[in-house]
């Protein structure tokens, strides 16, 4: 599935359907991140439930506390 | 008259008016390190009226990097950093009034400093002091603004209490580990990108310029070229703790507290004693010196070597353990040495 993550035109592997599966692909899933689909901001447990589409354009920040 | 403000005073969004606004403004910055230095300096420069800046650590070479009011004389005196901030924000702009509090930033200490402020810059390096803040923001509805950065990558969030989702909304929890000890480094420009971010959100609430904030958490990473910003309007929670219909302000209780904090990045813990006290360092020196080890002292704190470990005791009882990240390896120094 091909995406667009800040920005950055990308492939998926089939394995990813939800947007929990995105950020465990990308390795972040430990992280506190706000994740963003096509203009909408997800509440945590949402992260569970919503499915991924072809050309989604996803935004992800997440949180660091150095300063 | 002199012509200090005149090109702030030329940028239209800020005028005469603006900068007469600000120079009636109060602003309180949690931490001394990257983030504050630069946070310190930019609001001295721009003429703010009043500024209180707090932090409970000392200048040491690994800062000089970044934080950019520090000097190699600052270090090798192992001075707190907010004695020497205020004289470096002194020497750039005379007529700010600027109070140093060295001192651990919490529940206590937080509620009192908020007292009267206008807004509250982020500059600390954990979430365990930024829950507190943000509790204390929305207990006295003072504006906040969050920052961070770990590497080349940055983070900011302006939070303006009944408007905004506060940081609770935003995170639900603490986060935990690796996130605040900076084992990746940090790079000067991820500092100054999140400060200007921070500032130029600061100079809008300070001219009551709230229609031109950005609204948006904001993220990016310099040296992977991302920038990233999402609209979190519709993560507020009427339910949360912290902001919502029926608050209770958890993390301003007791319980919510830690005595003890292992320093980002630093290979050090610190110890805070759970009653407020002052130790008398001449005393102390005094007992130490019996011992194996070595004792330095200046009119701030007090800095015992012994072995592999330092312990640096401060005059209000807090004692920064050198040497490990291992909290009860550090509890048995300090009780070992220090009663």
């Amino acid at each position: 599935m091909g995406v667009v993550v800040n920005g950055e035109f990308m492939e998926l592997p089939e394995r990813v359907v939800f947007v929990s599966d995105m950020l465990r692909h990308f390795d972040i899933h430990e992280k506190v991140v706000v994740v963003e689909i096509n203009g909408e901001v997800l509440t945590r447990v949402e992260h569970q439930s919503t499915r991924l589409s072809e050309k989604d354009r996803i935004e992800i920040v997440h949180f660091v506390g150095g300063g | 008259m002199n012509h200090r403000y005149s090109r702030q005073e030329l940028f239209s969004p800020i005028g005469k008016a603006g900068q007469q606004q600000i120079s009636t403004k109060h602003t309180l910055i949690i931490g001394m390190g990257a983030l504050g230095s630069g946070s310190a300096e930019a609001l001295v420069r721009a003429g703010i009226g009043q500024l209180t800046i707090v932090d409970r650590d000392y200048v040491e070479w690994s800062n000089l990097q970044r934080q950019q009011l520090y000097t190699e004389e600052d270090a090798i005196n192992r001075l707190p950093k907010v004695i020497a901030a205020k004289s470096r924000l002194t020497a750039i702009n005379s007529s700010v009034e600027v109070k140093a509090i060295i001192a651990d930033a919490s529940v206590e200490e937080l509620e009192g400093l908020a007292h009267g402020v206008d807004l509250i810059i982020d500059a600390t390096d954990n979430f365990e002091t930024r829950m507190i803040l943000n509790d204390v923001s929305q207990k006295l509805g003072v504006p906040w603004i969050y920052g961070a950065c770990v590497g080349s990558y940055g983070i900011s969030y302006t939070i303006i209490p009944e408007k905004t989702p506060c940081l609770v909304c935003l995170l639900e929890n603490v986060p935990l580990g690796g996130l605040t000890c900076d084992t990746a480094g940090i790079i000067s420009p991820s500092v100054n990108m999140v400060v200007s971010h921070q500032m130029s959100e600061a100079l809008k609430i300070l001219v009551g310029d709230f229609d031109s904030l950005r609204k948006k958490l904001v993220s990016f990473d310099l040296w992977k070229n991302q920038f990233s910003e999402i609209q979190v309007d519709r993560l507020k929670k009427s339910s949360c703790q912290s902001c919502g219909t029926e608050r209770t302000y958890p993390y301003l209780s007791f319980e919510n507290q830690t005595k003890t904090a292992v320093l980002c990045g630093r290979d050090s813990v610190q110890i805070r004693p759970s009653v407020l006290i002052e130790r008398d360092l001449e005393t102390l020196e005094r007992l130490l010196a019996n011992h194996e080890g070595v004792v330095q002292r200046n009119p701030y704190l007090l800095s015992y070597t012994v072995s592999q470990h330092r312990l640096v005791v401060f005059k209000d009882g807090r004692v920064l353990v050198h040497g490990t990240k291992d909290i009860s390896e550090a509890k048995a120094l300090y009780h070992r040495y220090l009663g």
